[in-house]
């Protein structure tokens, strides 16, 4: 059935032609030279030339190299077996254990119909005061951390998935630096982590193709999990480079590109991923959280600005903290009401205050003079700062909301805070 | 019924097919690709020699080189007729429920549903008798379509009059079942249904004439309705970056416009906020009629994750329903979420057929597909006097938020409003984001002109304030400069802005709009003095809690008078006498 090819016409890039007939678009294919074997994929059909785009590049093929058919196309196999497993982007095994082979599924399935989604309802908790009081994570929820090289957004994601509340966790990793990689698999294993966790990494020194696929296998692994009623966390990371593979694919396809060399269906293609964050009407849920590297810190970069029309919010991760302004979640309203009833109060009135702060600290980097408002605005910037915004911190919702009110409390008179009085009447310190 | 051609394919990349043919094939001409038992849907694009080039709105995965295409004959059409209201489609108008039930969570390829329920039967009413004359778009009868009246129409492709040679007697019928029978001028025989079919790129054209906008239509966002307002049959466009809020401007548009009909094309936009609209209006009530909102809403929804070039096709069913239900003397508004991801599939096809690209590789027929969709708004006579409009919103997503890219910039050619909203205004939580300085409207509103022109003027000269106030600070501004930038503050904050999640400041009616701003304008109006720019700030920080509060009581409540009668002292107090 498996038929052979052996006379590649061409070889640009990843992307060879060979001759054949009756392949089927996205149809994978095994090709063996000197050098190696890979799999390849059918991107494009044109009469009797196959254009295949091989997953280990295109580097030592050579022209006499044997194409063999495999008559379907990218599956990942499925089961629970896969927990606890590490593996490369194209599904291989990464961690020296047996190769999984049971129950293929394909992978970038089809979208989830609209009328079975339901309005998420439920938060996720991951003890971080600023996301779970002034930012709430919403279970299906798909979120990206901006951030730029250099900051901590790895480790934040590696938190972020020991703590949250979740059945199981699916890591993918897109260009990442070996020790990343590491230090994930690592902290995983260490905090006991690693038995609920699956994870799909490509590293910066694997072939450019394989980062294609990373995404695409890690949800279609979540949405099997979730439709067995799992509630799966996801983590991509960097979303950036997956971005610059396709980049990098599209412009040897002579495609023509549309903003600083990115193809035109950037946002589409980012889109078709993200919107496999779904709370299922009678089953699981999957949630996404991506970092999203910004080349230059730059937000208006095709990337980060695409991500932000796709995503529900995004949380801003500068000077190695989660930045209040221009962090968002627009799900936070469909979950914080139900929490506790000042938990919008606070996260009103604590930002609100910071705010001034910042003005504050302006004013005073002007020379201006500090009235006794400014002073205690200084005051609170400085314990909000530390007591909240700081990484380390490390504690449940209510905590960190009797704590926000210790820290008005320290620093304010109850008037001042702008709070309504039948609220501080209930929850301002005594003594 | 056209014969079906079979034509074979020889190129696949991503969704566009090249397909070899012999017999004649038409441009635009939908056609279905066959994979085993599988048959998906496709449009022909372009005809070069013996190829056809079709898009396919699905995955084209496992398709072959060699593999039949059918050719139909037919151009890509939306089925018109009862049933269409509170229903939910996707961009080629398969129900999406119905799709749910049959193939469970996923969107299963190839698999294509009747958009009108074919067993249903509906009270049919005729209004015409043997004998009489009729022409495209005249009701031959009606039937009842939840609080509307659905007439049933003469078919739009008929031309030229008719005779009704036949015409069934009142009764319960499918939108299949025939009612009429019609007798052209060639003496041909044409029978007619409850349901018939019209190509959707095509614009409906059944009516006498086409009427200036100028009643404007209440939207009950206050900045929008004073400041911007948007005329029945007009046009108008939302342009903001992300997190600026159009959809929920959008939404609020959705629930509280004065219309009959509201359409919602979701056009590559999240599929949770679809979600959120069609799980919640059913139980919202439309304050028009008492009845669940979802009777006047048909909701067509094609995310960002479904097929692109379905995306495309998804505005066009839209406008095409909505046409439709203009033809029965309604009020139609077509929200499109959001134009720009529709443009950007016109790209992502153009990029396939290797079109020669236009600015940031958009086609260069961009402009004139844009400038032909909003042209489909409008107010028209029909034949039997009444008069039926479609308004057309549509959002727009600049790549940056800067909207010196070629989708806003086309837009802005031919709307009637611009409603640009801003990072700024949303960064500082001021809601609706509506940028009052650069936003336009070219029709008319529900307050007196000279009122809004005077307070546009001071928002204007607040902001140049507020401007030079960063340099030289507060002590080098004058008193009276202090007061026009806290007036225009007090504007913004009192009446700009409204709470989306407040019961009732999230609507407000056309008379309270008027009755509220005539006040807000004698605020702006009065002299005021203040000994000092403490007490200035001071007394608008306490007025504007005020009248914060005072939008937020009912209109008919005397909390409503009390507070009305508190701002009044208050500003008598401050005001200075001559």
């Amino acid at each position: 059935m498996h038929k052979t090819y052996q006379q590649i016409e061409q070889i640009a890039g990843n992307v060879i032609v060979v001759r054949a007939d009756g392949i089927g678009y996205r149809e994978l294919a095994q090709v063996t030279s000197e050098h190696g074997t890979s799999l390849a994929q059918v991107i494009r059909l044109e009469g009797e030339r196959v254009y295949l785009q091989v997953f280990a590049g295109g580097r030592g093929i050579m022209t006499d190299a044997q194409v063999r058919f495999l008559g379907h196309p990218m599956e990942i196999p499925f089961s629970d077996a896969l927990l606890g497993r590490i593996f490369t982007g194209s599904g291989q095994p990464r961690d020296r254990g047996p190769v999984i082979s049971e129950n293929e599924t394909p992978i970038g399935g089809p979208s989830v119909n609209p009328a079975k989604r339901i309005i998420p309802r439920n938060m996720v908790r991951t003890g971080i005061p600023m996301i779970d009081v002034f930012n709430t994570l919403v279970e299906s929820q798909k979120l990206p951390i901006f951030s730029v090289a250099g900051e901590p957004y790895n480790p934040l994601l590696a938190r972020i998935a020991l703590q949250a509340e979740v059945d199981v966790i699916i890591l993918g990793g897109m260009g990442l630096k070996h020790d990343d990689y590491l230090y994930f698999r690592d902290i995983l294993e260490e905090k006991g982590a690693l038995t609920r966790s699956v994870m799909f990494v490509h590293t910066a020194a694997d072939p450019t193709v394989e980062c294609l696929m990373v995404p695409d296998i890690s949800l279609a692994v979540a949405e099997q999990f979730a439709l067995q009623n799992k509630r799966v966390l996801v983590l991509l990371t960097d979303m950036t480079n997956f971005a610059d593979a396709m980049k990098e694919i599209a412009i040897t396809m002579e495609q023509i590109p549309s903003n600083r060399g990115y193809p035109g269906d950037l946002y589409s293609q980012l889109a078709s991923r993200y919107e496999k964050a779904v709370d299922f009407d009678t089953a699981g849920s999957i949630t996404i959280l991506a970092v999203t590297s910004m080349p230059g810190d730059d937000v208006t970069h095709p990337v980060p600005d695409n991500t932000g029309y796709i995503t529900e919010g995004q949380f801003y991760l500068r000077n190695g903290r989660i930045e209040p302004f221009g962090s968002l979640s627009r799900l936070k309203q469909l979950v914080n009401d139900k929490t506790r009833a000042d938990h919008r109060t606070i996260m009103n009135s604590m930002i609100q205050l910071y705010a001034s702060y910042r003005e504050t600290l302006e004013k005073q980097a002007m020379g201006f003079r500090m009235s006794a408002w400014d002073q205690k605005l200084l005051k609170y910037g400085v314990r909000f700062e530390r007591e909240m915004m700081d990484l380390t911190v490390n504690i449940p919702l209510e905590k960190a909301l009797d704590l926000g009110w210790q820290i008005l409390a320290d620093c304010f008179d109850p008037a001042e805070t702008g709070i309504p009085s039948k609220m501080t009447d209930q929850y301002w310190p005594k003594g | 019924m056209t014969t079906t051609h079979l034509g074979k394919i020889r190129g696949i990349n991503g969704n566009l097919l090249r397909v070899e043919f012999s017999s004649p094939v038409a441009q635009n001409e939908v056609a279905y690709a066959h994979s085993g038992e599988l048959r998906l849907k496709a449009e022909v694009i372009r005809i070069r020699g013996n190829i056809a080039e079709a898009q396919v709105f699905e995955d084209t995965g496992d398709l072959r080189v060699g593999d039949a295409v059918e050719f139909t004959g037919e151009l890509l059409s939306v089925e018109l007729g009862p049933g269409l209201l509170s229903s939910i489609y996707d961009g080629l108008q398969n129900p999406l429920p119905e799709l749910a039930a049959e193939s469970g969570f996923f969107l299963q390829r190839g698999k294509y549903l009747p958009a009108l329920d074919r067993k249903k039967t509906w009270a049919f009413t005729p209004k015409v008798k043997v004998g009489d004359t009729v022409q495209a778009g005249d009701a031959l009868g009606a039937v009842p379509e939840g609080i509307f009246e659905h007439r049933i129409m003469t078919p739009f492709r008929l031309r030229g009059k008719l005779t009704v040679q036949e015409i069934a007697p009142g009764g319960a019928y499918t939108v299949e079942q025939e009612v009429a029978k019609l007798k052209d001028e060639q003496g041909r025989l044409h029978t007619v249904s409850l349901m018939q079919r019209w190509p959707v790129k095509m614009p409906i054209k059944a009516y006498v004439e086409r009427l200036r906008p100028t009643e404007p239509l209440t939207t009950k966002v206050r900045i929008v309705d004073t400041f911007f307002p948007v005329a029945r049959g007009g046009t108008y466009c939302i342009p903001g970056p992300f997190g600026a809020g159009k959809t929920v401007l959008q939404q609020i548009t959705s629930r509280y416009a004065d219309v009959d009909i509201v359409i919602i094309a979701a056009c590559g936009e999240r599929a949770g906020e679809v979600v959120e609209t069609l799980r919640e209006f059913p139980h919202l009530e439309d304050p028009r009629t008492g009845r669940s909102l979802m009777e006047r809403t048909l909701i067509i929804c094609n995310t960002s994750s479904m097929p692109v070039a379905a995306r495309e096709a998804s505005v066009y069913t839209g406008v095409t329903l909505a046409e439709y239900y203009r033809q029965m003397g309604l009020n139609v508004l077509l929200l499109a979420d959001s134009t720009s991801r529709w443009a950007q599939a016109l790209r992502e096809m153009s990029g396939r057929l290797e079109e020669i690209p236009g600015e940031e590789a958009f086609p260069a027929y961009l402009e004139s597909v844009i400038a032909a969709f909003y042209e489909r708004g409008g107010v028209v006579k029909l034949r039997d006097g009444s008069i039926g409009s479609v308004t057309i919103g549509g959002t727009v997503s600049p790549a940056g938020g800067n909207f010196e890219e070629p989708v806003t910039q086309s837009t802005l050619k031919v709307v009637g409003a611009f409603h640009g909203l801003s990072r700024e205004r949303s960064d500082a939580r001021r809601f609706p984001a509506i940028q009052p300085l650069d936003s336009w409207s070219k029709y008319g509103g529900v307050v007196p002109d000279e009122q809004v022109s005077f307070a546009r003027a001071m928002l204007r000269r607040g902001g140049e304030v507020n401007q030079m106030m960063k340099v030289v600070g507060e002590e080098g501004t004058s008193i009276d400069d202090f007061v026009v930038y806290l007036k225009a503050e007090f504007l913004d904050a009192v009446y700009l802005q409204q709470d989306a999640y407040h019961e009732v400041d999230a609507a407000t009616p056309a008379e309270r709009q008027q009755y509220v701003f005539e006040r807000i304008h004698g605020v702006l109006r009065a002299p005021l003095r203040f000994a000092e720019k403490d007490a200035a700030r001071q007394f608008f920080q306490r007025l504007t809690q005020l009248v914060k509060d005072w939008n937020r009581v009912p209109q008919d409540s005397p909390e409503f008078k009390n507070l009305e009668t508190r701002a009044t002292q208050m500003l008598a107090e401050v005001t200075a006498h001559a």
